[in-house]
């Protein structure tokens, strides 16, 4: 049972200090307005979300990087793989390749678009993997506490101990082929634990609120106060964790590959490419920016996109 | 091991050749030698050894960098390749298969105990011993008796292990005798006419008594008879090497000692030699290939190897069988532009092979009959494709080039196969095996896929051990599954051949057979690439891609 | 309070055996064969392989092979790694450069993790914050071996500011270089995070109160502010010491170091399983007390939080 923080003097040292109601501005209160019909917060999220130019822009930048990764072909007459000249090695930009060619001489435009594929089903799926699962363990954790939280935070602390490198070779053993998703499921089976632990902390400092004892009173279930109030309380630090890792995830696929263990070697994605460049560092760093700043946008346009939706989700930041 | 070290060839083991890199320039370095003030330590970029130090363990470079400096065996090899008696006086033989080998006198470990011919005949009985599990333990194959130190096979059980209790009929071979003190003699199995040539290998040197008092002791804190001793040993960090006092032979220390430092990856060590802090890296890394001569100048070494790498064409992959695939094989080996690969991905940091051995072996060609399949001619591929094609269609399965990919193959296996999909309308891909165990497992397995890459390093430097191991009927490398009577006969004729000449000549129509079947299509000699810093003088890189450490001068 | 300490401790043993009874289960099904892979292109004796197999009790069942480890462990005897070293002398060997080198990472990403995170969110969209987020997202996209040897050979080998690499005895200033691109990784992460909290904080009712009570803008933001926007942040950086001791496989290559990244990765690639039990494990215990430290914390940073 949560203490009501009211009755307690504060600790010493404990430096939060609670208002007498008299000592507080009306107007700075919340406005509630009785006519409308009550909204669900997810819509009232989107209605704030549209009228914000960050939305359309990030929302934008993800279109371009999906449609780029559905249909590459539609943006370059090149192949990525065939045409490759080992006589036209790492040619400077000119107006037959735009962005040169690589050190086997394929057009590192053609192949920037069409790694764009495989690099963000890596990111996007290891991510969607990491969030349901992280955030369902680490939610149920959090909010039930006791027994329930030991008992899954202790198989959270078992599977952290597994090194990605080994449970990348034994996955990457075990697939036909090694497709984004088999390496999605690589960096998911150990990435999963971080997210479980950010969420079973938000959850813990967002329970004891005063709105979910109020829920609680009024007699709602405990599984739906966790998915109508807590949950979307402690979304912000999943959502902020979850798009930067989108990237470090995409990126960790060139790790992967530069130990021998990511992709297929057949796949073109931006995380071979800065592996394979790696070999011209001395000579021709110029070849990895392609690959590095396609994923810096797609990057870009995901943190934005999460701190929109953020945004939108916080009641108290969507007045200002 | 680690992803780098595999990078050059993986597996081998290196020693010593007989021959000519004098055309590939970058060899001397200075002309100072022995100024008399050089007792500087010299630094050397090495790794963890693999295994204890003990010389029929050391199949690796990071190993042998030690046991070839801390160990003098019967003879040495020069940066040649030429093989000089070192504790040998003599090596004589009437028929190739009795050898009489004389010792000279007054050699001793650094220990004090003396260097006998029981020293050899006890580390090479040692070696052989089957329960002593050594890892060159094949090495001693030749002699005769080996078979009497093996497990019988109603010792083993059905994997292959031996039985509890059960130890082989003898703890010697027979064909080892110490006639005297300075006197030894070996009888072989059968003829052969390098076997003088192998005895510079690690597998041959010899060991105190007080090695088969505590052999793990020992191979923490190894005693030899080389030209240094090993000081200290902080595992994975350092290894001290400091000159011999009462070494005998004539790889006379020219500096104030060696310092073996480990690193993990080229770039590192590489970088350090740059900035000053090490005085001599032996791998060049991949990233530097296009800028190292540049940098260095003459402080550069870039030159052949005894290393070759190959694509083996396994018998059991469908579609390489008979005669459309001896003309796919042929094909697809015309499809590959050898020069332009190694130009560009390797910035001239591989040579493009000519032959099935290497440059640095005495024997080695270039205009060996039917050699111009290695000649890059993209019409003559097609054309033989489509002929294979007529005779049974190839189907819509790419074509694949199986490696491990722990270390960067990746980077030939592309552009090569983008030369063979382009030059013949098929598909071609890397199939990729994370660890070098996963891969040889396959390849042991006989599940390969397509093709798969292999890379030999010599152990010493012999036509012989390029042909034999790999291409051999049932030998240990021979993962192809190749078998040609008309090739093992052509083996045996030149092992029996005593005059040195004859027997090269034979080892060449050995390989004109290789030509005619193609069961690995050679590709390229790694070269040796590595570099100094201004601080050390007199660094030669000889046939086995390592420094002749004992000349090196250094000042301090 | 003791009482709970007592259990999460108590709590280690299931821990300890799950993940090693995973870890073990995942060697086992790693494909290939260990003891082949130990010859090199030669290969070994097939006499020398299987006495090889029968030392490390390879050729016996899996769940054999597990209680032959345990045994190790409970006799302090944990056997030879593939190259005759004493396993526990290998992972005592490894364990204090990477701890040294993990929590000069985790102090980096802290302080300028948390120093930039705070003003970023203070500052929201504002400039600070633009050329904030450029520089996370060219930390992102950049993965360490690039980051690593660029550094390496710039402020290295070209300026000659910071030794190239740890060298022999690693000290403070050698380690600088490779805890900074270590520390690259999770920057990115704990400056959102912090940023994030702070934004969402600064406009809690508390702050407002404090404020408008006449609490001056910099008491707000260290007492209040930074306080409750934490709790995200001390959860990853929690996990994260356990990540920074695993993940630096590829820092410890380029500035070459031996610890336990590099150890791990190469008994991972020749399957021994001996020494990635043992190395993970103790990576596991060392992330369950960080952990616990964060869960205390917890309950310093708000007081709501209790454990009984």
């Amino acid at each position: 049972m949560p203490e009501n923080r009211y009755d307690k003097a504060p600790r010493p040292g404990q430096g939060h200090f609670v208002a007498a109601p008299e000592d507080v501005t009306v107007g700075v209160v919340d406005a509630v307005s009785v006519d409308e019909a009550p909204t669900s917060m997810w819509r009232e999220a989107w209605r704030d979300m549209s009228h914000r130019p960050l939305f359309w822009i990030s929302a934008f930048m993800i279109l371009v990087v999906v449609v780029i990764s559905i249909v590459p072909g539609a943006f370059t007459s090149l192949l990525p793989r065939s045409g490759c000249e080992l006589g036209s090695s790492l040619l400077p930009p000119s107006s037959e390749h735009i962005f040169g060619t690589d050190r086997n001489g394929c057009d590192i435009y053609a192949r920037t678009l069409f790694g764009a594929r495989a690099s963000v089903l890596v990111g996007v799926l290891t991510t969607s993997f990491v969030v349901v699962l992280g955030t369902t363990i680490g939610a149920i954790a959090g909010y039930y506490g006791g027994w329930t939280d030991t008992i899954l935070s202790r198989i959270t602390d078992v599977f952290f101990a597994v090194p990605f490198v080994l449970a990348a070779i034994v996955i990457l053993s075990i697939v036909p082929t090694r497709t984004s998703l088999a390496v999605a499921l690589v960096l998911a089976s150990f990435g999963w634990t971080t997210i479980a632990r950010i969420t079973r902390g938000a959850v813990l400092s967002v329970k004891n609120n005063e709105f979910v004892t109020a829920s609680k009173a009024l007699g709602m279930s405990r599984a739906a106060i966790l998915w109508r109030h807590v949950l979307p309380n402690s979304a912000a630090p999943i959502i902020v964790y979850s798009t930067v890792a989108l990237g470090t995830f995409i990126v960790a696929e060139a790790t992967l590959t530069f130990l021998g263990i990511g992709l297929d070697p057949s796949t073109v994605s931006w995380g071979g490419d800065l592996s394979t460049g790696r070999s011209s560092i001395r000579t021709n760093p110029d070849i990895m920016f392609y690959p590095a700043a396609a994923l810096a946008f797609t990057v870009l346009g995901f943190i934005m996109m999460g701190d929109v939706v953020r945004d939108a989700l916080d009641p108290k930041a969507r007045k200002r | 091991m680690t992803p780098r070290k595999r990078l050059v060839g993986l597996g081998a083991f290196a020693l010593a050749s007989s021959l000519v890199l004098t055309a590939c320039g970058g060899g001397g370095g200075g002309d100072d030698t022995g100024d008399g003030n050089s007792t500087g330590i010299v630094t050397v970029g090495n790794g963890e050894p693999q295994n204890p130090i003990i010389p029929t363990m050391t199949n690796e470079t990071f190993g042998s960098k030690v046991t070839s400096n801390v160990f003098a065996g019967l003879v040495y090899y020069d940066a040649e390749g030429v093989v000089h008696n070192e504790v040998a006086e003599s090596i004589e033989s009437e028929d190739n298969k009795v050898w009489t080998i004389t010792l000279k006198d007054g050699w001793t470990f650094s220990d004090g105990t003396p260097v006998t011919a029981q020293s050899f005949v006890d580390a090479w009985n040692y070696g052989a011993y089957a329960p002593n599990a050594q890892n060159l333990s094949y090495f001693f194959e030749p002699i005769e008796g080996f078979t009497d130190v093996q497990f019988a096979e109603d010792q083993l059980d059905k994997d292959g292990a031996p039985k509890e209790g059960e130890v082989p009929a003898s703890e010697t071979m027979s064909g080892l005798e110490a006639v005297s003190e300075t006197e030894l003699q070996v009888t072989l199995a059968q003829p052969e006419s390098d076997f003088p040539l192998r005895l510079g290998y690690s597998a041959f040197y010899p060991l105190p008594e007080s090695f088969h008092d505590d052999p793990e002791a020992f191979g923490e804190e190894p005693i030899g008879n080389g030209p240094y001793v090993l000081d200290t040993w902080e595992h994975n960090r350092l290894i001290e090497l400091r000159p011999n006092d009462s070494y005998a032979g004539e790889r006379e220390v020219q500096n104030g000692g060696v310092d073996l430092v480990a690193y993990t990856d080229e770039d590192s060590a590489y970088n350090d030699l740059l900035d000053g802090n090490l005085d001599i890296v032996t791998n060049v890394p991949a990233s530097a290939f296009g800028t190292f001569e540049e940098e260095l100048g003459d402080r550069a070494v870039n030159q052949p190897a005894a290393v070759i790498q190959v694509i083996n064409v396994p018998e059991y992959v469908e579609g390489f069988q008979g005669e459309a695939g001896l003309l796919r094989r042929q094909a697809i080996s015309m499809a590959i532009d050898r020069d332009q690969v190694t130009e560009t991905v390797f910035s001239g940091s591989r040579t493009p092979a000519t032959d099935f051995t290497s440059p640095v072996i005495n024997g080695w060609s270039d205009d060996l009959e039917g050699n111009e399949v290695l000649d890059y001619n993209p019409e003559e591929a097609k054309r033989l494709w489509d002929e294979a094609e007529a005779i049974e269609p190839w189907g819509d399965e790419p074509l694949y080039i199986a490696s491990n990919a722990d270390s960067d193959h990746q980077s030939w296996i592309d552009p090569t196969c983008n030369g063979i999909r382009d030059t013949l309308g098929i598909d071609c891909e890397f199939d990729a095996y994370p660890t070098f165990d996963e891969f040889l497992d396959a390849r042991d397995n006989e599940q390969i896929k397509g093709l798969f890459r292999g890379g030999w390093q010599a152990d010493y430097p012999a036509m012989s051990n390029f042909l034999g191991p790999i291409y051999g009927t049932g030998a240990g490398s021979n993962d192809m599954g190749y078998s040609s009577e008309e090739f093992d006969a052509k083996l045996d004729e030149a092992a029996g051949e005593s005059d040195p000449d004859a027997a090269i000549e034979l080892y060449k129509e050995a390989q004109t057979i290789l030509f005619q079947d193609l069961p690995g299509i050679p590709l390229w000699y790694n070269n040796a690439t590595g570099g100094w810093s201004e601080a050390v003088d007199n660094v030669v890189f000889g046939w086995d891609s390592d420094p002749l450490l004992y000349q090196v001068t250094k000042s301090e | 309070m003791l009482w709970y300490l007592g259990r999460r401790l108590l709590q280690v043993i299931p821990v300890f055996l799950g993940a090693t009874l995973l870890l073990y289960a995942l060697v086992f099904l790693r494909p290939g064969d260990p003891v082949a892979g130990l010859g090199g292109e030669r290969g070994l004796p097939e006499a020398v392989q299987q006495q090889i197999r029968a030392q490390f009790h390879l050729d016996q069942p899996f769940f054999v092979q597990y209680l032959y480890y345990l045994k190790g462990i409970f006799t302090f005897d944990l056997g030879d790694t593939f190259t005759g070293r004493p396993v526990a002398e290998v992972v005592v060997e490894a364990l204090p450069i990477t701890f040294q080198l993990a929590l000069m990472a985790l102090a980096i990403e802290t302080i300028f993790g948390i120093g930039f995170g705070l003003f970023a969110g203070m500052r929201k969209g504002k400039f600070f914050d633009s050329s904030v987020l450029v520089l996370s997202l060219l930390l992102i996209a950049l993965p360490t071996f690039v980051t690593g040897l660029v550094l390496q050979i710039v402020v290295g080998v070209r300026l000659d500011w910071l030794p190239v690499t740890a060298g022999r005895d690693p000290d403070f200033i050698s380690l600088l270089m490779p805890a900074v691109v270590l520390a690259t990784t999770s920057f990115a992460q704990i400056l959102r995070l912090t940023r994030t909290s702070v934004i969402e904080n600064v406009t809690a009712d508390f702050v407002r109160t404090a404020r408008a009570k006449g609490l001056s803008r910099d008491k707000v933001t260290s007492r209040h502010v930074l306080r409750n926007s934490l709790i995200p942040v001390v959860t990853f950086i929690g996990v994260d010491l356990g990540n920074l001791m695993t993940g630096s496989i590829v820092v410890e290559g380029i500035f070459n170091i031996r610890g336990v990244g590099g150890t791990l990765f190469e008994a991972i690639q020749r399957g021994e399983s001996v020494t990635i039990v043992t190395m993970s494990t103790v990576i596991v215990l060392v992330y369950i007390v960080a952990n616990l430290l964060v869960d205390l914390l917890y309950a310093v940073l708000d007081p709501r939080i209790r454990y009984a």
